[in-house]
């Protein structure tokens, strides 16, 4: 069981959350299939620290980040999007 | 005098000489400096991938390097379930090609895979996913998939111990040719005829790296030394996507964590495989009498092979709402799998964008039912650089052209 603390509401138990999907820049609206393909679906899907975003989906109902290791599950860091320049569209 | 054939009469002669010139099922080799083909991943789809190159197209030069031991991922980890019972065309073609092979695997290996053809139900719990079932099995039928509906009072025929309490229960629809077979038979058998061909499977042997020259890979870096290759065939399943990103380029999958679990062994009491969509739970009894059940993935992307403890809860919970009679049994073991699970639960098979490197991959949570078709296409894709017609509509450009085949929402079971 992960103790996710959200960065609105503070720790909250793993079964409060979704998670999101990796955090990504969009692409122009005129790029290539190829650019569209590999935004949609193509996953860095990391060994260790990986970016995510998730979704306090039975709390606040808002997104933010986490660095979490998809190894051993430890939550190195979560944060408001846009706090570090990225995660907003 | 080493004897590799089982049969009544080496069985008779063996026990008369005290079992003594049994040859070993694989043998144990090193590496060579190259190979025809090289295979990543010895687990069934890879050992499949090389019996195959070796049996149907004469390549017999053909390494498969294993990191940990033969069959230790996800075909010694599933819950041994087979089945074909798929919406779209392409799926039920390519699922129904390896139950097929899967029915004649025992006699083609000379190796008891166990395979028992129990057949498999899905629960519905309202008038409306009766309805859709009945759409559902309707394709199936025009797939060819020998599956049908049954109404409740059949299903509680079948299922006496069934008690869905506050879930209802209108029907069901059932593959009589699913069933089960053992799982470590499959990637075993595989070995020892994939060995008797000619195959080298080496063990504790991780890839660690590619060289390449152009757009071709011309060796393997590993743990045991750099191995030269003609072509090469990944199935690596959850690090599929890591042996890629060293190839320079990253695939459509995300790797998650799929639990599974048995009980202490019981009497017989369930003499098929049941899924209830209501609780997400499914369950079978193995040839020993544990039952064996899982659900669906953990809630979020993951290379630990051990399963968190609120999908857990939620399996054992499933269960018990199928079967309340089955409380009291003890737990006897849980474990994790580390699937690569594609956007539109549909594989990949073909042709990666390294010239001479070929793709089984995607598999998600069903892998194991498809291992002999898996490594039937791979080997063809390898042995010929091109599709089989089979394996054409799952090539990795499908999610470039807009061209998924969306089993996440049409298949049998949840994904």
């Amino acid at each position: 069981m992960l103790l996710i603390p959200c960065p609105f509401c503070g720790p909250r138990d793993e079964s409060e959350f979704h998670y999101a999907g990796e955090p990504k820049p969009r692409p122009a609206f005129a790029a290539d299939d190829a650019t569209w393909g590999a935004y949609l679906f193509d996953k860095a899907n990391e060994k260790g620290p990986h970016r995510e975003l998730w979704h306090h989906v039975g709390g606040c109902r808002r997104l933010f980040l986490m660095t979490r290791d998809t190894v051993t599950h430890r939550i190195l860091e979560t944060h408001a999007p846009g706090q570090h320049g990225e995660g907003q569209s | 005098m080493s004897v590799r054939r089982y049969n009544a009469f080496n069985l008779f002669r063996q026990g008369r000489r005290g079992q003594q010139d049994w040859a070993p099922a694989w043998r144990l080799p090193d590496p060579k400096p190259a190979y025809d083909a090289v295979i990543v991943g010895g687990g069934g789809h890879g050992l499949a991938t090389a019996y195959y190159l070796a049996r149907n197209h004469g390549i017999r030069n053909v390494a498969v390097l294993e990191k940990g031991w033969l069959g230790g991922g996800n075909t010694g980890r599933n819950t041994t379930i087979v089945r074909s019972n798929y919406f779209w065309p392409e799926s039920a073609a390519l699922y129904d090609l390896a139950l097929r092979l899967y029915e004649g695997l025992s006699e083609e290996l000379n190796f008891n895979i166990m395979l028992s053809q129990r057949g498999m139900m899905i629960l519905a719990h309202s008038e409306s996913e009766l309805d859709m079932m009945k759409r559902s099995v309707n394709a199936m039928q025009l797939n060819g998939i020998d599956c049908e509906v049954l109404d409740a009072a059949e299903v509680r025929q079948r299922l006496p111990l069934l008690d869905l309490g506050r879930h209802e229960l209108w029907g069901a629809m059932v593959q009589h040719r699913a069933g089960v077979a053992r799982h470590d038979a499959v990637a075993w058998g595989y070995a020892r005829g994939a060995d008797s061909l000619g195959v080298d499977i080496i063990q504790n042997c991780e890839v660690t790296g590619f060289q390449t020259q152009g757009n071709r890979v011309t060796a393997v870096e590993t743990s045991r030394g750099t191995i030269g290759c003609g072509v090469v065939g990944l199935a690596a399943a959850g690090h599929q996507n890591l042996l890629a990103q060293k190839l320079g380029f990253r695939l459509p999958l995300l790797s998650y964590c799929l639990q599974a679990m048995v009980s202490e062994a019981i009497k017989p009491v369930l003499d098929t495989v049941v899924m209830a969509p209501a609780v997400g739970t499914y369950v079978s009894q193995s040839a020993k009498g544990s039952l064996v059940f899982g659900a669906g993935l953990d809630l979020y992307p993951s290379y630990a092979q051990r399963g968190n403890f609120p999908t857990t809860q939620k399996i054992v919970a499933g269960l018990l709402e199928m079967f309340p009679s089955f409380a009291r049994l003890k737990m006897l073991r849980q474990w994790g799998g580390n699937v690569d699970v594609a956007p539109d639960s549909s594989p990949i098979i073909g042709p990666s964008p390294v010239d001479n490197v070929h793709l089984d991959c995607g598999w998600g949570t069903g892998g194991f039912k498809a291992i002999p078709g898996g490594g039937w296409l791979l080997a063809h894709c390898l042995a010929t650089g091109k599709h089989h017609p089979i394996s054409e509509p799952f090539d990795l450009k499908r999610f470039t052209e807009g061209r998924l085949i969306d089993e996440g929402a049409a298949a049998g079971i949840a994904h």
